[in-house]
């Protein structure tokens, strides 16, 4: 399980993002205004290895869909790196280099909107085959195309129809054939189930864990949901406001999470097994990332907090289980865990 | 005494392709002072269930039969006026989109202030003062200065209490709340089911909590309705249900949740997926999808049946098996 036992097929370090915001040139002028930037994703550091499932976590706006978005080229990033394979991709266009990106792929969150009403399923999913040229002769791409969507739970029939004759779990299975047509070794999935119901939630992980064995995929898995994270997952970065507060393997965070910030999601994510628990934790919002807090972000709704967190950002530094970018943890001040264990030792 | 019974409730849209059954033969009690969680998928017919009762079921649709009953009285088959007056006064509403249910041109005191004064005889200063009082125990900080703030001056957390606020300030005995969290992120989404949870018990008002969040139920309600394809499958109190659940749907359901502290290899599964309003097939609407499914499940419709631990509707618990 060691990060660094190999190459890792994904190498994320000090990924930035700021979007600007700032009023028209003329408007500063005449208002005396400054520029005004938004971090979306401010400094973010982060390896994958081959074969195995990355997730990264947090409430909206915290970055973690412009994450994924970075580092499949469908927006530039303001600074840092992205190597797959060794391969720098940052200061590239979309679409180049191509033989990189054949072997990136995306499946996004809502399968309504992420496939073409007006073509058919096969259509659909021959597109990347055709765009990367790994099917020139058609009659092998629909041959391919029967192939996917028998892979994926789906009938070769079901080619020829369009995708409002789905439901919204067969069009995710579509979404998954697409997306695994040009034979794709990293798949970035943002929220892949959230549009789904519970039941075929389960249907489509499942999918997706066998896809990883059979065809030894690796994932970068973007969700808000802890519980779904915890079952596809190798590795758990938690993000807030642009930054990642906490890596570390998957186990580790349930059992031992570090941050504040981790344990307050842990603690007031509803859990099925936690029968009317006591949830009345005050526990703030998430503040306005134009003007986050200074110093650690996550300081004015931390129980931990003293001068330090107001002032200065902490580092991202290794603990007994990953990292971490908290002082209390860095300085040793915050209690083990012992409060958590006997919350969860209910059940 | 139950303060809101529901019996046979069928709603039906007609079409063109004839009538399409929404929700049939629903049937639910709350007591006074209990929350009541509804789950499903969607598309089961919860929030339908929910709107039928709070009398705003959309034209074409309509009750085709059943009966709602509040406090003993019949509500389904009130005029508009009438059932204008019971919606705020004795049935309040809160909405899944904060951001929707307010009004964007009007500061939250002015929503406040004309609930209060619609429903309750008040002064103006006596109900403004009110609306302050129910912006403090919803939990706003600074409400004297507040209440004169639009709403897109509120975050989405300190908005959905504002709508809280407005589903209470007229003390009604009934909150229907549809997905009241599911817009809201983890960590704020804990802090409205708490306030919710705090303030029925304060003011004795019953909750049907209508969600697809299990983990929601979990923690908030104290009996929970599951439904499938338009009709309640098992009721039975929440320890019950998510600990012991009897019909194979809701036990699918439970078992193919993740759960945090628990990785198996593969998530049990439902194959297959609800079927569609004009789809539904004949006998039990679950049967194609039911690992125990027996003859009689494809002809007869089970009917919900109570016994020791709850209501449910499947063959594998009827009484005597029918022929």
């Amino acid at each position: 399980m060691s990060p660094h036992s190999e190459a890792p097929l994904l190498e994320v370090s000090g990924l930035r993002k700021s979007f600007d915001l700032s009023k028209p040139f003329i408007n500063r002028l005449i208002e005396r205004s400054e520029r005004q930037l938004v971090r979306a994703v401010d400094g973010v550091d982060f390896t994958i290895q081959r074969g195995q499932t990355l997730s990264l976590v947090g409430e909206s706006g915290c970055g973690k869909s412009t994450v994924a978005k970075l580092i499949m080229g469908l927006t530039r990033p303001s600074g840092g790196s992205i190597r797959f394979e060794g391969t720098e991709l940052a200061d590239q266009s979309a679409g180049k280099p191509a033989p990189v990106r054949r072997r990136m792929q995306m499946i996004f969150q809502d399968p309504y909107a992420s496939l073409n009403p007006r073509w058919r399923v096969a259509r659909i999913i021959a597109e990347p085959m055709k765009s990367f040229g790994t099917h020139p002769d058609p009659q092998a791409r629909r041959r391919e195309v029967d192939r996917l969507l028998e892979f994926v739970g789906l009938g070769a029939a079901d080619g020829d129809k369009f995708p409002h004759e789905f439901s919204g779990g067969q069009r995710q299975r579509i979404s998954i054939a697409r997306a695994i047509s040009t034979k794709p070794e990293f798949l970035v999935c943002d929220e892949p189930t959230s549009a789904l119901d519970v039941s075929v939630q389960a249907q489509i992980l499942n999918l997706m864990r066998e896809l990883q064995r059979e065809l030894g995929l690796t994932y970068l898995f973007i969700s808000h949901d802890l519980a779904v994270v915890n079952y596809i997952s190798d590795w758990i970065g938690v993000m807030y406001l642009g930054r990642l507060v906490e890596l570390a393997p998957a186990a580790q965070i349930f059992a031992n999470p570090q941050h504040p910030y981790t344990r307050l999601l842990l603690d007031t994510v509803p859990d099925i097994s936690m029968v009317n628990r006591d949830m009345d934790r005050p526990a703030g919002e998430v503040p306005n990332p134009i003007t986050p807090p200074p110093g650690c972000h996550f300081h004015p709704r931390c129980a931990h907090a003293d001068a330090r967190c107001k002032a200065q950002m902490p580092d991202f530094i290794a603990t007994a289980t990953g990292h971490a970018r908290c002082h209390a943890v860095q300085e040793g001040r915050l209690s083990p865990i012992a409060e958590r264990t006997a919350l969860r030792g209910v059940m | 005494m139950t303060l809101l019974q529901v019996e046979n409730l069928t709603v039906e849209f007609p079409s063109r392709r004839g009538t399409l059954t929404a929700i049939e033969d629903v049937c639910l009690t709350v007591a006074p002072g209990e929350i009541l969680g509804m789950v499903g998928e969607s598309g089961a017919g919860k929030s339908m269930t929910g709107a039928a009762i709070i009398g705003l079921i959309e034209p074409p649709g309509r009750i085709a039969r059943g009966e709602i009953r509040l406090e003993g009285e019949r509500i389904d088959n009130l005029d508009r006026e009438a059932m204008r007056r019971v919606r705020g006064r004795r049935i309040g509403a809160i909405f899944q989109d904060p951001l929707t249910s307010l009004n964007p041109v009007l500061t939250v005191g002015e929503q406040l202030i004309e609930t209060i004064q619609t429903h309750l005889k008040l002064s103006r200063s006596a109900a403004r003062e009110r609306a302050i009082d129910w912006l403090r125990r919803v939990g706003i900080p600074a409400p004297e200065k507040r209440v004169d703030t639009y709403p897109h001056q509120y975050s989405g957390g300190m908005r959905q209490r504002v709508v809280i606020a407005l589903a209470l300030c007229a003390e009604p005995r009934l909150i229907i709340a549809d997905e009241p969290t599911t817009a809201l992120d983890v960590s704020v989404q804990a802090q409205i089911i708490a306030l919710l949870r705090k303030l029925c018990k304060e003011t004795g008002a019953s909750v049907i909590l209508v969600t697809h969040d299990m983990g929601v139920i979990a923690e908030t309600a104290d009996r929970v309705a599951v439904m499938y394809a338009g009709r309640v499958i098992e009721v039975g109190t929440v320890a019950d249900v998510l600990r012991a659940p009897r019909h194979p749907y809701t036990a699918g359901l439970m078992a193919s949740i993740p759960r945090i502290g628990e990785k198996p290899d593969i998530l049990p599964q439902i194959d297959g997926s609800m079927p569609r309003l004009n789809a539904r097939p004949d006998g039990c609407a679950f049967n194609p999808r039911c690992p125990k499914r027996m003859d009689i499940c494809t002809r007869l419709r089970p009917e919900l049946t109570p016994d020791a631990h709850g209501d449910v509707a499947c063959h594998l618990f009827s009484k005597e098996p029918a022929t």
